[in-house]
C-alpha cells in the first residue's frame, strides 16, 4: 500500500498537499487542471521532487529520502524514456542490469518485449520506432524492473484515442500479471474510465484521496467538473 | 533526491583547482622572485587599451562572420563537406609565425591579391596596421568560432525543425524561433573564447600591427622579462591580463542563456526551410577562400622542400606527436569531469571559470613560473616535454569544456531523470549514457587539443635544451638560420600532422553509436 | 601518463657515453646548437682535446639566456655562457655571476680595441640593411627617411638586432635620433618580434630591405650559391655587435671553463664560425676568411656605444623610439 502522510510540496510560488493512501494493485488515474501539480505529485513519489513536509511510505517502509532508483517505483515519463543510442533490447535490459546482458537477462527482455507486442524489435534503435512502439518499449522496461508501483506521466498523450485505449488495456493486463499498482496522469476522462479503478483529483493545491472512477465521473465534484467542462 | 558525492564531480572540481593553482601559482612564483617594487607605466596602460580594443573587435567580427557560415554548413550536405570543415580549422592550429607568413603571401604587399591588383592597375593595399591585427585574428579564430557554433547547431533536435516545417515557418521565422535561442546559448561563449585567445596575442599583433602602437599586454610582459628583467612588473601585468579576462568572462557568461528546451531522438537533420541554395554557397565559398588561400600559399611554397627535410626534422615531428598525444589524453581526462561538475553543481560557473583560466594566462609567465618552481628540483630540460604537454592540456581545456559542456547539460536534462530512475550512477552512467552521447564533441575536443599542442611553441622554448626540440621549435630554428626553404617544408609537415591528428580524432568522434 | 613517460624518454636522449668524464655545461642560444650551427663542430673539436663531456643547453637568444641566468642565480649548472653580446655586457657584468676569463693576451681581429678581462669575444658583425641586388639602396638613414624604400625591422624589446638598430641610430645621431625615427616611420612596413619573422617576410617580398647583418649575403652566396642579396653601406657607419662568452663565477670546473674560453679563440673554433654562425671571426684564423666574405661591404666607420653606457642610453632610446613610432 502506498501512503502519502501530510505531504507538503513547495516549489517557488507553487504548493501542493496530499494525505492519501492507495491500496495494493489499484489502478489510479491522476486528473486535474494543467499546472495543478499532477506531474509534481508523481515526481514526489518517484523521488524527483523533494518534499517540504510529511512522509511517503510503501508497504510500511518510509521511502521519503530514498534515491529514485532505490524506490519500489518504475516511472514512465512523458518523453525521453529511451536512450536513442542504445537498442530497444539494451534499453529494456537496463531495467535489470547495467552490465552487458547475459543469457538469462536476454531471455527476460525477450519475454517482456513479447508481452508488450514488440517481439522481434529488440535490435532496432528507438529512433526507428513509432510513438506507440516507443511506449510499449518503455512499458517492457517497467515490467522487467520488477517494481510493485508504476508511475505513468502521460506517456501516451501523443497517441490517438484508439491506440491510447489499446495501450492502457495493455498496461492494465501487464501490470495485473506483475501484481503492480499503477498511477497514471491523464487529461482524458475516457482514459481514466478505461483504466477502471479510481481517480485522484489534483486541484487548488490539494491532491484528494482516490475515489472510484465511475462514480466520480458520473457526479464530479466542483473542481473536476469545472475542468471536465472545458 | 538524495545527494551523494560523485567521483566525476569531485574530479571536476579538483581539475579546476589544479588549473587555478597552475595559473595563480606561477604568477606568485614570478612575483616572489621579484627584487623591488613594481608599478605600471603609461605605456602599459596603452598596451592594455590596445589589447582590449583588438580583442573585442576580433571576437565580434569572428563570431559575427562565423554565424552565417556555420548556419550554411549546418543546413547543407555536399560532397567534401567534412573535408572542408576540417580544413577550415587549419589556421587556428598553425604556429603563429607560419600562419602569418601564409596570410601575408596572400594579403601582403607582395602577396597574391596585390599582385592581381597591380596587374589590373590598382594601387597596392597594405594590410599592416591595427586592422591588419584584427584581420589576422579573424583569420585565426573564425574557424574556431565556426566549429563551436556548428557544434551547437547540430545539437538542435531535428524534431524542432520538423515542428517548424509543419507550422510553415519561413527561414527567418525558423531562425528567430529555433536557431536564435541556440545562438544565445552558444555565441557569448564562443565570442569569449576568441576574445581570450586574442588577449594573449603578441607576435601576430606586432607583425601585422606595423609598429609599437600594436603593443599588447603580452608584449609588455615580454619586455618586462627580457628588456628590463623586472619580474614584479611582469607578474603585475599578468594579473592585469587575468583581471581583464575574468571581467570579460563574467560579462559573457551572464549574457549567455543555456538552452534548456526539450530533447529529441537522433534522427538525421532534414531541413525544410531551404529555399535558395546560392546564398549559403556564397557564404561557404567566401569563408573557404579567405581561410584556405593562405594555406594553399604555404603548401605551394613548402611541398617542394618536403623531401629535403633531414632526420632531425622527423625526430622533432615524432616528439611533437608524442607530446600532442599526452596533452590530448590529459585534456580529455580533465575536460569530462569539469563538464559534468559544471552541470551538476550550483556554482558550476565558478568551476568552469577556474578551469578555463589557463587560456587567459600569459604563456611566458606560466612558463617562467613553472621554471622557477621546477628548477630547484630537477633539470628543466628533462621536464621539457611533460611540462609542454601539461601546459598545452591546460590551454586546450577551455576549448574542450566549451565543446562538450553543452552536450553534457543537454544529456543530463533529457535523460538525467530516466538514468536516475534506473539507478545509473558512476561508471555505468558514464559508459552507458554520457560517453555515447558525447562522442561527437569529445572527438572534436581531442582533435583540437592534439592539433593545438602539435603547433604550440609556447613553453617548450623555455625548457627545451636543444635536444628535445619539437617540430614548431625546429621550424623556428630553421627560420632563425636563414633556412626558409627547409622551414617551409617543415611547415607543411606540421600542417599535415596537425590536420591529420584533428581529422582522425574528430572523425573518430563522428562515428556515433547508432545515430 | 604512459605517453608522457615516452616523451620523457625521448627528451632525455642525452649522450650515454662519457659517464665518468667531467662535464662542462655551456649555455648558448638556439641557433648555435643546431646541426647547421657551430655547436656540433665545436663540441667535437673541444672534446677531442679536453677529455671531458661538453654539453650545450640552448636557450632562446642572448637576452633570454641572461634572464635565465638571473633566474637561476648562483645555483645555475652552467659553467660557461656563449652568446651574450656587447649590448648586454654591462647588465651581465653587474649581476656578479661571471668570473675573469684568465685567457691572457689574444691578437683580436676586431674593428675596436678589446680590454675587458671577463667577457671573451668569439665573433662579431655589423648591423646592416639587406636588400635584393637589383634594388638601389639609400646611402644613409637620412636618405632612407626621404626615400620611398620600405623596410622591415625588429622590436628592440624582443629582439637583439632590433635593439642593435636602436643603438645604431642613437650612436650615429645622438639627440637627433627622434627626428630620424619620425622620418623613418613611413618607411617601416612593420616591426616584428624577432629576426626570423622579419627576414622571412623580406624573402617573401614584403619590403625592399630588412634589418640584419652585413654578413647575411654571405650565407646566400656560400650556402645557396645565390648572389642576388646585398647589404647596403650607410655613410653614418655601422653599429658593431660583438658576441661574447664568459665563465660563471660559481662553476665547479673553473679550469675546464677557462680552457674552453681559450679554445674559442683558436683556429679550431674561429675557422668554423664564419660559415656556421655567419659572422666575422674574433681572431683571424690561419686560413683567412671564406671566399664569399670578400664581396661584403666594409663600412668606413664602426659605431659603438661603450658597454657601460648602454643600459642608460638604451632606456632613453627606447622611449624615443616608442613615442616617435606611436604617432
Amino acid at each position: 500500500m502506498l501512503a502519502l502522510e501530510n505531504v507538503v510540496i513547495r516549489l517557488d510560488d507553487f504548493g501542493l498537499r496530499a494525505d492519501l493512501a492507495v491500496p495494493p494493485q489499484a489502478r489510479v488515474a491522476v486528473m486535474g487542471p494543467s499546472g495543478a501539480g499532477k506531474s509534481t505529485l508523481l515526481g514526489a513519489i518517484g523521488g524527483f521532487v523533494l518534499l517540504s513536509g510529511g512522509r511517503i511510505a510503501f508497504d510500511g517502509q518510509d521511502i521519503t529520502t530514498l534515491h529514485p532508483a532505490a524506490r519500489p517505483v518504475a516511472t514512465i515519463f512523458q518523453d525521453n524514456n529511451l536512450f536513442p543510442h542504445l537498442t530497444v533490447a539494451r534499453n529494456v535490459a537496463l531495467g535489470i542490469t547495467h552490465r552487458r546482458p547475459d543469457t538469462a537477462t536476454r531471455a527476460r527482455v525477450a519475454d517482456a518485449l513479447m508481452q508488450v507486442g514488440l517481439d522481434g524489435f529488440g535490435d532496432r534503435l528507438p529512433g526507428s520506432l513509432s510513438g506507440g512502439q516507443q511506449g510499449r518499449a518503455a512499458l517492457a522496461r517497467a515490467l522487467v524492473r520488477d517494481k510493485p508501483l508504476w508511475l505513468l506521466d502521460e506517456p501516451f498523450a501523443a497517441l490517438g484515442p484508439g491506440l491510447r485505449a489499446r495501450m492502457i488495456a495493455l498496461v492494465d493486463a501487464v501490470a495485473a500479471r506483475a501484481g503492480a499498482t499503477v498511477l497514471m496522469v491523464t487529461h482524458d476522462p475516457t482514459d481514466a474510465a478505461a483504466l477502471g479503478g479510481e481517480i485522484v483529483v489534483v486541484a487548488n493545491g490539494m491532491a484528494a484521496a482516490p475515489r472510484p472512477a465511475a462514480r466520480l465521473l458520473a457526479d464530479p465534484p466542483p473542481a473536476l467538473a469545472a475542468y471536465l467542462r472545458r | 533526491m538524495a545527494v551523494r558525492p560523485r567521483p566525476l564531480t569531485v574530479a571536476g572540481v579538483a581539475v579546476a583547482g589544479i588549473v587555478f593553482l597552475l595559473v595563480a601559482g606561477t604568477i606568485a612564483a614570478v612575483a616572489v622572485r621579484a627584487d623591488g617594487g613594481a608599478g605600471l607605466r603609461p605605456s602599459d596602460l596603452a598596451a592594455i587599451r590596445f589589447t582590449l580594443w583588438q580583442a573585442v573587435l576580433s571576437a565580434i567580427l569572428s563570431v559575427g562572420l562565423a554565424v552565417p557560415v556555420a548556419r550554411a554548413l549546418a543546413r547543407r550536405r555536399f560532397a567534401g563537406r567534412r573535408l572542408l570543415v576540417t580544413l577550415l580549422g587549419a589556421p587556428f592550429i598553425l604556429p603563429v609565425i607560419v600562419a602569418v607568413l601564409g596570410l601575408l603571401m596572400v594579403f601582403g604587399r607582395g602577396g597574391w591579391i596585390n599582385a592581381a591588383g597591380t596587374g589590373m592597375g590598382l594601387p597596392p593595399v597594405s594590410i599592416y596596421g591595427p586592422w591588419g591585427v584584427v584581420l589576422a585574428h579573424v583569420f585565426f579564430n573564425l574557424p574556431l568560432a565556426v566549429r563551436l557554433i556548428l557544434q551547437g547547431w547540430l545539437a538542435v533536435p531535428s524534431e524542432r525543425f520538423r515542428l517548424a516545417a509543419s507550422l510553415g515557418l519561413g527561414p527567418w521565422a525558423t531562425f528567430r524561433l529555433i536557431e536564435l535561442p541556440i545562438l544565445r546559448g552558444i555565441v557569448p561563449g564562443a565570442a569569449l573564447i576568441v576574445f581570450l585567445v586574442c588577449t594573449t596575442s603578441f607576435a601576430v599583433a606586432l607583425a601585422l600591427g606595423g609598429g609599437p602602437r600594436a603593443t599588447t599586454i603580452e608584449l609588455a610582459i615580454y619586455q618586462a622579462f627580457r628588456f628590463d628583467f623586472d619580474l614584479g612588473r611582469a607578474a603585475l601585468l599578468a594579473l592585469v591580463q587575468l583581471a581583464v579576462t575574468v571581467a570579460a568572462a563574467t560579462l559573457a557568461l551572464t549574457v549567455a542563456l543555456p538552452d534548456t528546451l526539450g530533447g529529441g531522438l537522433d534522427r538525421h537533420v532534414a531541413r525544410w526551410d531551404l529555399a535558395r541554395r546560392w546564398p549559403d554557397g556564397i557564404r561557404i565559398g567566401l569563408a573557404a577562400l579567405f581561410l584556405l588561400l593562405p594555406l594553399a600559399a604555404l603548401i605551394l611554397r613548402g611541398v617542394p622542400n618536403l623531401a629535403g627535410l633531414d632526420t632531425s626534422a622527423w625526430l622533432a615531428a615524432m616528439r611533437s606527436v608524442v607530446t600532442a598525444m599526452g596533452a590530448t589524453v590529459l585534456t580529455l581526462c580533465a575536460a569530462l569531469p569539469v563538464a559534468v561538475a559544471m552541470q551538476r553543481l550550483r556554482w558550476g560557473r565558478v568551476v568552469e571559470g577556474l578551469a578555463s583560466l589557463a587560456i587567459a594566462a600569459s604563456p611566458l609567465v606560466v612558463g617562467t613560473g613553472l621554471f622557477i618552481l621546477i628548477f630547484p628540483l630537477v633539470d628543466p630540460a628533462l621536464m621539457a616535454l611533460p611540462v609542454t604537454a601539461l601546459v598545452n592540456a591546460a590551454m586546450a581545456l577551455p576549448f574542450a569544456i566549451r565543446a562538450i559542456g553543452p552536450q553534457v547539460a543537454q544529456t543530463e536534462a533529457r535523460y538525467g531523470p530516466l538514468a536516475d530512475s534506473l539507478g545509473l550512477t558512476g561508471a555505468a552512467r558514464l559508459r552507458l549514457l554520457i560517453l555515447p552521447r558525447l562522442c561527437r564533441p569529445l572527438g572534436f575536443a581531442a582533435g583540437l587539443t592534439a592539433a593545438l599542442s602539435m603547433g604550440d611553441l609556447g613553453v617548450v622554448a623555455l625548457f627545451a635544451d636543444g635536444r628535445s626540440e619539437t617540430l614548431p621549435l625546429h621550424l623556428y630554428r630553421l627560420m632563425g638560420a636563414y633556412r626558409m626553404d627547409d622551414a617551409a617544408g617543415a611547415a607543411v609537415l606540421l600542417l599535415a600532422l596537425s590536420l591529420g591528428a584533428f581529422w582522425a580524432l574528430d572523425r573518430g568522434g563522428r562515428v556515433d553509436a547508432g545515430a | 601518463m604512459r605517453l608522457t613517460m615516452i616523451g620523457l624518454t625521448l627528451s632525455a636522449s642525452l649522450p650515454v657515453h662519457a659517464q665518468d668524464r667531467p662535464v662542462l655545461d655551456v649555455y648558448t642560444y638556439d641557433s648555435f646548437v643546431a646541426e647547421w650551427g657551430p655547436g656540433p663542430a665545436l663540441e667535437q673539436a673541444f672534446e677531442a682535446q679536453c677529455a671531458c663531456d661538453l654539453r650545450f643547453t640552448a636557450i632562446g637568444d642572448g637576452a633570454a639566456m641572461l634572464a635565465r641566468l638571473r633566474l637561476e642565480g648562483a645555483r645555475t649548472k652552467a659553467d660557461v655562457v656563449v652568446g651574450l653580446d656587447t649590448a648586454l655586457m654591462a647588465e651581465a657584468g653587474a649581476t656578479g655571476l661571471f668570473a675573469p676569463s684568465g685567457i691572457g693576451n689574444v691578437d683580436w681581429a676586431l674593428p675596436v680595441d678589446w680590454t675587458d678581462d671577463t667577457f671573451v669575444p668569439y665573433d662579431w658583425g655589423w648591423f646592416a640593411f639587406v636588400h635584393d641586388r637589383d634594388f638601389d639602396p639609400p646611402a644613409s638613414f637620412r636618405d632612407l627617411a626621404q626615400s620611398d624604400a620600405s623596410i622591415l625591422i625588429q622590436d628592440p624589446r624582443s629582439s637583439t638586432p632590433g635593439l642593435g638598430l636602436l643603438l645604431w641610430v642613437k650612436a650615429a645621431y645622438g639627440d637627433e635620433a627622434p627626428d630620424i625615427w619620425e622620418g623613418l616611420a613611413d618607411n617601416i612596413v612593420t616591426v616584428t618580434k624577432g629576426w626570423s619573422e622579419a627576414y622571412g617576410l623580406f624573402l617573401e617580398g614584403e619590403a625592399d630591405m630588412v634589418l640584419s647583418y652585413s654578413t647575411s649575403p654571405a650565407y646566400h652566396l656560400i650556402a645557396e650559391g645565390d648572389d642576388s642579396r646585398a647589404a647596403a653601406a650607410f655613410d653614418e657607419g655601422h653599429y658593431l655587435q660583438v658576441e661574447i662568452a664568459a665563465a660563471l663565477a660559481g662553476s665547479d670546473r673553473p679550469d675546464l671553463a677557462r680552457d674552453f674560453l681559450r679554445f674559442l679563440t683558436t683556429d679550431a673554433a674561429q675557422g668554423v664560425l664564419p660559415t656556421t654562425n655567419w659572422m666575422y671571426p674574433a681572431v683571424m684564423p690561419e686560413q683567412g676568411l671564406p671566399d664569399g666574405f670578400a664581396s661584403l661591404p666594409k663600412p668606413d666607420r664602426t659605431l659603438e656605444i661603450p658597454a657601460e653606457d648602454v643600459p642608460a642610453i638604451r632606456d632613453q632610446a627606447l622611449q624615443e623610439w616608442l613615442s616617435a613610432l606611436a604617432r
